[in-house]
């Protein structure tokens, strides 16, 4: 089937079966590996990326459920002036360690303080509760969150 | 992990989906996916076609029917959890919709969805239950109204017939108090056992993961009825059920906590 979508602000047509996953047609097709496959049951939140600005886990979507829409992965967060603020967050307080639940981190952090601008501690880590750290660096992860929050202008 | 293949056909209204469904008996429709992609991945299940409802937008709304609150199909469980008109009318629905999976599963997660995969285990079948809902149906001959008490008959399996949709689902403002207790390990985890509460007039109580379909706790609301206390009450809260065991819980614990469960949900719903 051939699907349209825009991934980090770039239009992209392409020949997917029905049963690729999102996750997959990221990866494989658009060669986009920022987004890491991790339990591939929709529980860790290693592959999450924004649809149409909203955090999903890309591994239980289909392109096809996609086609038409707008994608954000963690390669659409930075931009010329340098690392998005979630980003640099991450990176000043050592919000990450081995680094492979980091992209899903971002993404699902980026979906929260879109709709929360500043969250209490609490309230980040109910936002995170669907994305898994298994160096279990919740503490500097949601730290993290908190210090993107108030760089971003909503410090409470 | 891969679904099997299958036909996907993207339905622009409901007509459409109907005839496409009516006509072949290897079909299922897709909303959110949340229930029905990870069992195709594992193979659980495997359709010769989807058809795919998501883009019937005129199936996402929640709306104020005076008596009752009327809320489309395709309503995400993130939009009941933030719907400031359920927060006021009927807060439970919109609390138990908060508990579903996580925040990225409830973008993506449908109520109709929930309530048509009909699993035992989850939060809304049982939510809609205990409010004593009206389920809308739509089929090849027309409309038909099921009660949700009638809805889940078998593992997985609705009263949902050939070719049939359900379109929205009817639950009456809430009047008096209420209560979810979900039990589980893990902050994301579907309930080990599950408890709602509702009182609308009477007190209706249902059971979550305590049998193969969501069920109402009968012989409790039956005791609270009969003038009995809430500790009689809670001490019925698995009467003639027979609970699955698995990794999480065997059944005798899943008994024990039903009635512990109960007891907190009542406590709670009968002090507000």
């Amino acid at each position: 089937m051939q699907i349209s979508t825009t991934v980090n602000g770039l239009s992209h047509t392409n020949e997917v079966e029905a049963r690729t996953l999102l996750v997959h047609y990221i990866r494989d097709v658009l060669r986009l590996t920022g987004t890491n496959v991790g339990c591939d049951t929709s529980s860790c939140g290693a592959c999450t990326v924004l649809l149409n600005g909203e955090s999903v886990k890309s591994c239980t979507v289909l392109a096809v459920q996609a086609d038409g829409q707008e994608i954000t992965t963690i390669e659409g967060m930075a931009s010329e002036s340098g690392l998005h603020p979630i980003q640099k967050a991450f990176q000043e307080n050592h919000g990450l360690q081995c680094g492979y639940c980091t992209p899903g981190m971002v993404m699902a952090a980026a979906s929260f303080l879109h709709e929360n601008p500043s969250p209490t501690e609490k309230e980040v880590r109910e936002a995170l509760e669907g994305n898994l750290c298994r160096c279990t660096g919740y503490h500097n992860i949601v730290k993290s969150v908190l210090a993107a929050a108030g760089e971003m202008g909503g410090a409470r | 992990m891969f679904p099997a293949s299958f036909e996907y056909v993207k339905a622009n209204s409901i007509r459409d989906a109907i005839s496409i469904l009516s006509d072949d008996d290897d079909a299922k429709v897709l909303a959110g996916g949340h229930s029905l992609l990870p069992l195709m991945k594992l193979r659980l299940a495997a359709p010769g076609t989807l058809v795919d409802i998501g883009g019937i937008r005129e199936l996402s709304y929640i709306e104020d029917k005076g008596d009752h609150i009327a809320i489309g199909a395709l309503t995400r469980h993130h939009d009941i959890e933030h719907s400031g008109l359920l927060k006021e009318s009927v807060p439970f629905l919109s609390y138990v919709a908060s508990l579903v999976g996580d925040p990225s599963v409830r973008h993506r997660g449908t109520i109709g969805g929930s309530i048509s995969h009909g699993d035992g285990a989850s939060d809304l079948p049982a939510a809609v239950l205990a409010l004593d809902g009206d389920l809308v149906v739509e089929g090849p001959s027309g409309e038909r109204i099921i009660k949700a008490s009638e809805f889940f008959i078998g593992f997985l399996e609705t009263a949902l017939g050939q070719g049939e949709i359900l379109k929205e689902i009817r639950v009456p403002k809430i009047t008096g108090g209420w209560s979810y207790q979900k039990f589980n390990r893990r902050a994301q985890d579907w309930a080990i056992v599950g408890v709602a509460a509702v009182s609308v007039g009477e007190t209706k109580v249902s059971l979550v993961n305590m049998g193969s379909v969501p069920l109402r706790a009968y012989a409790t609301e039956e005791t609270l009825k009969n003038g009995g206390s809430i500790e009689e009450a809670s001490e019925k809260a698995s009467e003639g059920l027979q609970p699955p065991s698995d990794l999480n819980a065997s059944a005798e614990y899943r008994k024990h906590l039903a009635k512990v469960l109960v007891n907190r949900a009542l406590t709670e719903t009968l002090a507000q």
